[in-house]
């Protein structure tokens, strides 16, 4: 089917100042596939079914707009930690912020090292869980990503990692536009935390693919946001084997554009994947969650739970739907998206879908939109704590179903701190 | 300590009195019990009391210690050294009962201009008290008052009464739903609290709660107002013949 002219002028006009980056063979390829499928969908737009929500001009757009760079004089988040620190300014790796990349039974190279050879096992993973995400729903700036990043981490776990590879995006340049995309093997029985933080970019497209074997585990606690004008566009694209364990987590505060996709693909049996995100905007905020899991073995489990804190006119989005397909018997599903509202202006949408084509499964969604609770507020003011204070732990309270899908204590601590941290920032 | 006067009060949403002139003066050290029918107002003078939205004082004043309380918000008034045992404790999924305690506890002292408790010190207070009401730890783990059953509801609120120490207490049916061997606890868990610069309001439909925490002064409220004063004899008169006979006296 023809594209509109629409889409086909935007993605030309895209694509106009764009050049495929030069690379190894095995790449290559992955590159020119990538540009084609994105040619065949076209860069999305306003009218597109899945982007009803949320507005992808200035995500689509030739050239980032410009986001003003934000110091809240926090240390950055996970500094206390332990961990394989690797930096990237606007996109650019830094290898003097960046410590040695070795981490014992953990390969850890760059994407631009990795596509310079002439084959490499990334080819099994690179472009090929992005391509396979593709259906039954477009994910164009996924593809465009895949087209044309140029660097990225490419990450090949043969063991349980002693310590967490932290991706670090800095952000310096008020116009810069960066492409990351990453690339994770995680070997049987061998397991990765992986941490994300920082702004990237004023405008930031990322891809990440996961490919967990059996027995496989991986932990992904990301906290994006920060600057508040800045934009970003972020899939994940996961796929499990048997009786392995994918576990993400997102916490964003601030920015002015967040769409981040999740697309898991559970195909052995007994795998388990939870995909949780609290979000906190005030003003001039719109995120939007958007998550496909696709259950295709037996008695897997997935878990959504999002959570959102809006206030000043700020707007949430989920879009989050469970596919279970003939055979993935014994599916245990669940899903839950929840705002808390803060003022009357602040919206929260959403569209929570269920596709079940086996008969022995156990899926439940559920959506909520509310205020605070008045009679819980009076009870803990009447104790003392001020109505401020007590606004923040009824928000926190809110939050917490999310953040407890956090395992390790640490991190979870940390995430915690950066939202009091917040919440106390943007009192009325 | 606490002096009401000609109270009035409607509620907010409709033009309905709920409050048709109280006058009530609790003495420093002193306690006071009211009693009366349901639906009279009881509730409504304690949430009036402690600054809850939604009512309207139409006429009358409250002061606490002299302070004018009317004018404060719930959490100032706590400050000033109010607390309501709540009828009905309020459950808060996802606030730990623990951190609940200790940052009503720390907002009171900040407030007063005192240093915040540490968290070693607050532990042994709160263990300590605790321990006294035969809350366990699982209790002080879970969030406030979330799974909690009636009367461990009604506990929690005298451990925050226990480790808040406030300088007036009311207390609202805190006997209602209690067994016999937790009303004890509760009603000595108030009289170690009983000291002379501490007063009580306490509201309760039943004598038996009075046999253990021995009030000064009995009244009796119908329809929004007191209607008459007495000595704890007064208690017992309403548990052996009810309200008909005394609302019929003053009728
Ligand atoms: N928010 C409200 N909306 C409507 N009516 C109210 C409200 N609050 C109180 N009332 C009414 O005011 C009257 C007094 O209620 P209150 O709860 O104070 O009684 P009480 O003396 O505590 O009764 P009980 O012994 O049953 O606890 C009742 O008729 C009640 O229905
Ligand atoms: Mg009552």
């Amino acid at each position: 089917m023809a594209l509109p002219q629409v889409k086909l002028d935007a993605t030309e006009a895209r694509l106009a100042s764009m050049t495929l980056p030069e690379g190894g063979a095995w790449i290559s390829e992955a590159r020119d596939d990538a540009l084609s499928r994105l040619q065949a969908m076209g860069l999305p737009s306003r009218r597109d079914e899945y982007w009803k929500y949320t507005r992808p001009e200035t995500l689509v757009q030739p050239g980032a707009p410009a986001a003003a760079l934000f110091d809240n004089a926090e240390a950055p988040i996970f500094s206390s930690l332990d961990r394989v620190k690797i930096v990237f300014v606007d996109g650019v790796f830094d290898a003097e912020a960046s410590d040695d990349l070795t981490l014992e039974g953990v390969s850890i190279e760059r994407l631009a090292e990795a596509g310079a050879a002439d084959i490499h096992w990334a080819k099994d993973v690179y472009g090929v869980l992005e391509t396979r995400g593709q259906d039954p729903v477009e994910r164009p700036l996924a593809a465009l990503n895949t087209a044309f990043a140029t660097d990225g981490i490419v990450i090949h776990v043969t063991t349980k990692a002693s310590k967490p590879v932290s991706l670090i995006y800095l952000h310096g340049d008020e116009t810069s536009d960066a492409v990351l995309h990453h690339v994770i093997k995680i070997e049987s029985g061998a397991e990765l935390t992986l941490l994300e933080n920082g702004p990237a970019a004023a405008r930031f497209n990322k891809c990440m693919e996961v490919e967990i074997a059996d027995g496989g585990v991986f932990h992904h606690v990301r906290a994006q946001g920060r600057d508040h004008e800045r934009r970003a566009a972020t899939h994940i694209f996961t796929r499990l084997g048997e009786e392995s364990t994918f576990k993400s987590f997102t916490l964003t505060a601030n920015g002015v554009l967040t769409r981040n996709e999740c697309i898991i693909e559970l195909t052995g049996d007994n795998a388990i994947a939870h995909v949780a995100g609290a979000a906190v905007g005030d003003g001039d905020f719109h995120h939007d969650d958007t998550v496909f899991v696709t259950h295709d073995a037996l008695a897997c489990e997935s878990r959504q739970v999002f959570k959102k804190v809006l206030r000043n006119g700020a707007t949430g989005v989920f879009q989050g739907k469970i596919l279970v397909k003939q055979g993935a018997q014994k599916t245990d599903g669940y899903q839950i998206s929840q705002s808390l509202l803060l003022d009357g202006d602040s919206q929260f949408l959403v569209k929570p879908e269920l596709e079940i084509y086996a008969d022995d499964v156990a899926c439940s969604h559920g959506s909520t939109s509310g205020a605070i609770d008045d009679t819980a507020l009076f009870y803990l003011r009447s104790r003392g704590v001020s109505a401020a204070e007590a606004t923040d732990l009824l928000t926190l309270a809110f939050l917490a179903e999310a953040l407890e899908e956090i395992d390790d204590e640490t991190i979870a601590e940390e995430i915690r701190e950066r939202l009091e941290n917040w919440l106390a920032r943007h009192r009325s | 300590m606490l002096e009401i006067k000609n109270l009035h009060v409607e509620l907010e949403e409709e033009e309905k009195a709920i409050l048709k002139g109280v006058d009530l003066n609790v003495g420093a050290g002193s306690v006071h019990a009211i009693m009366g029918p349901n639906g009279s107002g009881k509730s409504t003078l304690s949430y009036v009391l402690s600054g809850r939205d939604g009512y309207e004082v139409t006429d009358g004043s409250v002061t606490l210690e002299g302070t004018d309380l009317l004018d404060l918000d719930p959490e100032e008034r706590a400050a000033a050294g109010l607390f309501l045992a709540f009828q009905y404790p309020v459950e808060i999924p996802g606030v730990g009962n623990m951190t609940f305690l200790r940052t009503a506890l720390n907002a009171q002292r900040k407030s007063r201009g005192e240093d915040e408790m540490s968290a070693t010190d607050f532990l042994k207070l709160v263990r300590e008290k605790a321990k006294a009401l035969k809350i366990d730890a699982d209790m002080l783990k879970r969030p406030v008052n979330v799974g909690f059953s009636g009367g461990e509801k009604k506990r929690n609120e005298i451990l925050q009464m226990a480790v808040l120490e406030p300088k007036m207490c009311i207390l609202d049916e805190t006997d209602s739903g209690l067994d016999v061997d937790a009303m004890k606890l509760v009603a000595e868990g108030v009289n170690a609290l009983r000291s002379e610069g501490r007063s009580f309001l306490v509201i309760t439909h039943y004598q038996r709660l009075l046999d253990h925490i021995k009030p000064d002064v009995v009244h009796i409220m119908s329809d929004g107002r007191i209607v008459k004063s007495g000595g704890p004899e007064l208690a017992l008169e309403v548990e052996n013949n009810g309200y008909t006979d005394i609302l019929e006296e003053v009728a």
